[in-house]
Parts: structure tokens; C-alpha cells; sequence
């Protein structure tokens, strides 16, 4: 078993509380994504975890075991780094065979675990080379290759594919994604991309300030974001946050976002906002892909307004349009053929069955 | 049949790239021309001696041109190669410079390290003495040294003061802040993650040391050596003070010692000893130049 349970874990520097009381339970097998801006506590609790930073509160435990003041290299972990850290005098297989030579391994066994591996990550032919002769995707799979032939019971990554450019980040994540499902070992993943965080993770794990925002999969962050924070941070581009209110009109509850445009709530949302105070400062939450061209025949809960483009972004497979209400930029997203151009009227229709509301003040996701 | 429009835009270019090479030009020029003045100005010494060795003391002494050897003569050569004295001052100079680097070696990169990565409290205060250390000139140091080594002697009888091996305890107070200060230089230009991966697969501080930093560190490592061994070989002031039995001297106090009666310079065969003297750090140099301007490099680039 190799469950990773933190409990109230805090990490302060001197005057500043980095990780502020922070519970996760890490299942067995599985694949964690921790996931922030930067400066959010999620590198430091990688680190807490890892042993290469102590705990200044709280508890820390793998497998059951506290092992809070256990030191790293019994921690029965391996980890690999943004910037690869492979240890430039020895050769890709040496590399990947250093802990097992530490640990008096015999040389056959250290042999077959190093070609098994190499052999896993594609990297057969690269093994007698010197780190400074590999490319950065290859630097990459070597430093898992370290991590794959200890068997450890834990993997952690921090941030490993922020040093590749964008293409090899892509082939890397799917590799990442193979190997996990090869060798099923419990992964803590830290990266500040939440593309990678969505399509890497079991769960996500939200951080911000500190603190946990939200724990889920990365369709329950999606959907159902529990604050504005998450709700901004998942999906790219960014969820629309519209100041707005709700008011009765005529016995129905609708949204109203200007004097001029209000739209009445669908009755699944209507049920649930009902006990929303009206005078609320609250925001309408709506992803790109919920602004989109108005058709002619709306299905219930889509409501259709016209607005004047600002600035238009063809995509090819879709345009992004973006447009100002009451000084608020808010992205849409359309089809190419919906004639939308720079500085142009468009009919827009929003669906209001996936509509988030948010307090404000607050920031909580109602 | 179509036409090919020729670009005629080129001359504009050029005119660029013509200035280019003229800023280039005068550049290169200056730099030559200082080059050369520094190159005279270094190199004319040596020359000086070299000549000067290859002549009689008859020749020194007439007032003939002192550039040019007019009956060059090997005497000089074989009298001092044949002596057992400047033989055992030799001796006694390699022996103390082998033992000194060694000792400063086994002293400095371990505390480069501890100090480079073991964050412990006041690691950072004792890295900037350890370099305040190296800015104390000798001249001030000699006297209290050699009271500590007298009194030192009478407590406990022995006796260290003319011991070619007292040196092996003064110099260090010379080689070891500056030494532990390169290699704290090099060491920290090591990425973090390094010794922190190795930390994870296992590594105790000391197999990080010796497997992980002392490898990677290496240029770093020779430059401090050759640091060390040009001090120790090229020391005057330690000796003079600490050794006076000639057959405890090392090489420059002997030369100047033994060659210098009353006010009668033999020129010539000072002349052969210095430049004999300063032909293995030049070999050394010679051989380790690459690796020795890798290490004073460090870390102004990556990797």
C-alpha cells in the first residue's frame, strides 16, 4: 500500500506561512495533480513530501506510516525535477542506476531494472551517452528512467515539462500519462498548467494562497467549480465572471446583467438560486463555449442578445469573439462561418443551463 | 518566358554590414596593440633572465649589450644542477608544495562544501570570514606565528621553527581561505537539484561529496590545486622567517641566500635558479590551462 495522507500539514518560512493547514487523501495507484499559480504552496508541499523541506506543523504519511522525520532516502520515493538534475559526469544508464549502486543492489538485478526501464521509455539506444548529448525530451525520460528503476512506492514531479517547448511538452504528457499506466505507482504531479493538470490527473488538486481550493476530477472542476478562483483558473480561455443581480419579474426569477439585458433563469436554476438575496452583488459565471452564435430555434434555458465585437481570434475549428458589457471583457466562442468580424454586430445566444453564480464578495461558487 | 526581378536592395545592407566590420577593425586593433604592450611587459623579465643565465660572470660584469649573448656558456647550468644544494632546496620546495596542496585540498573542499550546501546557522557569516581570512596580508601574520610556534616550542619541547615542515602548517593560513573560497564559488554554481536528487536516491552527504560534487566540480577542484601550488612554490616571505639551516630551505629563499655573499650577486647562476624554479608551475600551467580557466569561469556561464 502506498496511500499518501496529509494531515494539517503547515509549512512557515521565518515570517511567511508558505502551506497553510492542508488535508489530502492520496489513494493507492493513484495519479495527483497538484495544481496554482505560482507561489500557491504546491512545490513546497511536494518538497514536504519528498523530505527536502521539513514540516512545520501537521503530519505526513506514506503507506499508514508517519514519516514526518524520516529521512528522504528512506522515504521509499523518487522524484523528477523541471530541469532534469541528471548528474552530468555518468552516462544515461549510470544516471539511472545510482540509487540501486547505493543501496549495494546486485549487478544483475541493477542491469535488468536499467534495461527494462530504458526499454519502457524508448531511450535503449541512448544509455551510454552523457547527459550533455541528449535533447531535452530525452534529458526528461531519462530522469523518469531514475525514478521507474528505484520502484519506489511514490513519484513525484515537479514541474517536469516546463522546460520543453510546447510540442515535446504534448508528447511528454501522453508518455508520462503510458508510463503511469504501466507501472500504476502513486503519483504526486506539481505544475502550474492547468492543460497538463486536467489531462494527466486522477484528481486535481487546487491550490492557491496556501491553501486547497478544490479536490476533484478534472470534469467535477469543470463543471462544478466550488469557488471563483477554480472557476477561473480550469479552462482556457478563462470563464466569464458578469456583474450581475437577480430580480423577480412577473413571478419569474431572472438574471440581469444590464438595463438593458436580462434574461429569465431556466427552472432547475431558478429553483436553485431562489433563496439568493436579490440585493447580492453577484457574478454570472459562463465559460466561451457557453457564449455562442444565437441560432434560429433556441432550446430552453438559451437566451439570445446582440452585442458589437470588439476583437475576433479564428481559431480554424472555432473563433473566439470578444465583446465589452458595462466595462466588463467577455470572451464567446463561435463558429468560423457565424460571420463574425473585428468591430461587427453579432446576435449571441447564452446557455443558461450551464451558467455558474458566484458571490462576489465572497467568491464562492452559489 | 518570364523575367526574373533581381532585388536591388543589397547595397543598402552592405553599407551596414561595412561599418560593422570597420568597428570590428579598430577593435581588434586595440586590443592587439594592448595585447602586445602586456605581452612585453610580462615576457621581457623572463627573457632578461634567460639571457643572462646563458652568460659568464665575465660578460655580465663588462658593460657589453644585455640583450644579446655574445659567448653563450652552459656553466651556469651545470653548476647549479650539480650542486646538492640547490638539488635538496628543489626537494625540499617540491616536498613542501605537494604536502601543502594536498593538505589544503582535504581541508577546503570539504568546508567549500559544508558551507556551499550544509544550511546550517551562520554558514553564510563563515563563508565571508573565510575570505576575510585571505585578505590579511603575511607581513602582518609572521611575527605572531612565529611567537605562537616559539612558545608552542618551549611548553612542549618540540621544536618546529627551521623544520621544512612548519611551512606545511603556514602556508594552509594562505591556501585554504582562498582555496575554500573558489571551490565555495564553484560548488554553489552546481544546481540544487542535484544534490537534492541525489539526497533522494540515497546519497549520504559524504557520497554526495565524493560521487556527485567532487566530479562535477573538477575544474574548479584543478584550479584551486594549481592556486595552491603556485603560492607554496612561490612563497618567500613564510620561509625566510621560519627556516634558516640551509638544508631546510626551499627553493627561492636558497637561491637568494646561498648566491648572495656579502655584496657579491651571482648573477648568472641566480638568474638560472629563478628561471629553473619557475619552470614546473609553468609546466603545470602548460598542461592545465584549459582546465584551470574553466574553473576561474565558473559560473559566469551555464553548465
Amino acid at each position: 500500500m502506498a496511500d499518501v495522507t496529509l494531515r494539517k500539514v503547515v509549512k512557515r518560512y521565518d515570517e511567511v506561512e508558505a502551506v497553510r493547514g492542508i488535508d489530502l487523501d492520496i489513494a493507492d495507484h493513484e495519479f495527483v495533480v497538484l495544481v496554482g499559480p505560482s507561489g500557491c504552496g504546491k512545490s513546497t508541499t511536494l518538497r514536504m513530501i519528498a523530505g527536502l523541506e521539513d514540516i512545520t506543523g501537521g503530519d505526513i504519511m506514506i503507506g499508514g506510516d508517519v514519516i514526518n522525520d524520516v529521512p528522504p532516502k528512506d522515504r521509499d520515493i523518487a522524484m523528477v525535477f523541471q530541469n532534469y538534475a541528471l548528474y552530468p559526469h555518468m552516462t544515461v544508464a549510470e544516471n539511472m542506476s545510482f540509487g540501486l549502486r547505493l543501496k549495494r543492489y546486485p549487478k544483475a538485478e541493477i542491469k535488468s531494472r536499467v534495461d527494462e526501464a530504458a526499454r519502457m521509455l524508448d531511450i535503449v539506444e541512448l544509455v551510454d551517452r552523457k547527459p550533455k548529448q541528449l535533447s531535452g525530451g530525452q534529458r526528461q525520460r531519462v530522469a523518469m528512467g531514475r525514478a521507474i528503476v528505484r520502484n519506489p512506492k511514490v513519484f513525484l514531479f515537479d514541474e517536469p515539462l516546463s522546460n520543453l517547448d510546447a510540442k515535446l511538452r504534448v508528447q511528454m504528457r501522453i508518455e508520462i500519462k503510458k508510463v503511469h499506466q504501466k507501472v500504476r505507482t502513486t503519483t504526486v504531479y506539481v505544475t502550474h498548467d492547468q492543460v497538463e493538470a486536467m489531462t494527466l490527473a486522477d484528481r486535481v488538486v487546487v491550490m492557491n494562497h496556501g491553501r486547497i481550493e478544490q479536490v476533484g476530477t478534472p470534469n467535477e472542476l469543470y463543471h462544478r467549480p466550488a469557488t471563483k478562483f477554480v472557476a477561473g483558473f480550469i479552462g482556457s480561455p478563462a470563464m466569464n465572471f458578469i456583474p450581475c443581480r437577480l430580480e423577480d419579474v412577473g413571478g419569474r426569477l431572472h438574471v440581469r446583467l444590464t438595463d438593458r439585458i436580462s434574461f429569465p433563469l431556466p427552472a432547475a436554476r431558478a429553483a436553485r438560486y431562489k433563496g439568493v438575496t436579490r440585493a447580492d452583488k453577484l457574478l454570472l459565471g459562463l465559460r466561451p463555449e457557453h457564449i455562442a452564435e444565437a441560432k434560429s430555434h433556441q432550446e430552453p434555458g438559451i437566451e439570445s442578445f446582440d452585442v458589437v465585437l470588439d476583437v475576433t481570434e479564428p481559431m480554424g475549428m472555432e473563433t473566439f469573439v470578444y465583446f465589452t458589457l458595462e466595462g466588463t471583457q467577455i470572451c464567446g466562442r463561435v463558429n468560423p462561418n457565424a460571420g463574425a468580424r473585428d468591430g461587427a454586430p453579432l446576435r449571441l445566444a447564452v446557455d443558461l443551463n450551464n451558467m455558474h453564480l458566484l458571490n462576489e464578495v465572497t467568491g464562492v461558487v452559489l | 518566358m518570364s523575367t526574373i526581378a533581381i532585388d536591388k536592395s543589397a547595397p543598402n545592407r552592405k553599407m551596414k554590414y561595412g561599418s560593422m566590420s570597420r568597428d570590428r577593425t579598430w577593435a581588434l586593433r586595440w586590443s592587439y596593440f594592448f595585447l602586445t604592450l602586456f605581452a612585453m611587459f610580462s615576457l621581457l623579465p623572463p627573457l632578461y633572465m634567460l639571457v643572462t643565465s646563458l652568460k659568464g660572470s665575465a660578460e655580465i660584469s663588462a658593460a657589453t649589450n644585455p640583450w644579446w649573448v655574445f659567448s653563450p656558456t652552459l656553466s651556469n647550468y651545470i653548476e647549479i644542477l650539480t650542486s646538492n644544494q640547490f638539488l635538496r632546496f628543489f626537494w625540499n620546495s617540491a616536498m613542501v608544495s605537494i604536502f601543502v596542496v594536498t593538505i589544503t585540498m582535504l581541508i577546503s573542499v570539504p568546508a567549500a562544501f559544508a558551507l556551499a550546501r550544509m544550511r546550517f546557522w551562520g554558514s553564510a557569516t563563515l563563508a565571508t570570514g573565510v575570505f576575510l581570512t585571505y585578505l590579511i596580508p603575511e607581513t602582518l601574520l609572521f611575527l605572531p606565528l612565529f611567537k605562537m610556534f616559539a612558545t608552542f616550542g618551549e611548553f612542549t619541547g618540540i621544536q618546529l621553527i627551521n623544520k621544512w615542515y612548519v611551512l606545511l602548517i603556514v602556508y594552509p593560513t594562505l591556501t585554504v581561505p582562498f582555496c575554500t573560497w573558489i571551490m565555495i564559488g564553484y560548488f554553489a554554481s552546481i544546481p540544487k537539484e542535484l544534490d537534492e536528487a541525489a539526497i533522494i536516491d540515497g546519497a549520504t552527504w559524504i557520497q554526495t561529496l565524493t560521487r556527485i560534487f567532487i566530479p562535477v566540480a573538477f575544474p574548479g577542484i584543478i584550479a584551486a590545486t594549481i592556486f595552491a601550488f603556485t603560492v607554496s612554490w612561490a612563497q618567500f616571505l613564510y620561509p625566510l622567517v621560519f627556516t634558516t639551516s640551509i638544508d631546510q630551505l626551499v627553493l627561492p629563499v636558497g637561491i637568494i641566500t646561498t648566491l648572495i655573499k656579502g655584496d657579491v650577486f651571482a648573477w648568472g647562476q641566480i638568474m638560472t635558479g629563478a628561471l629553473l624554479g619557475a619552470a614546473p608551475p609553468l609546466i603545470i600551467y602548460a598542461f592545465l590551462m584549459d582546465y584551470y580557466i574553466a574553473g576561474l569561469t565558473a559560473g559566469a556561464t551555464k553548465g
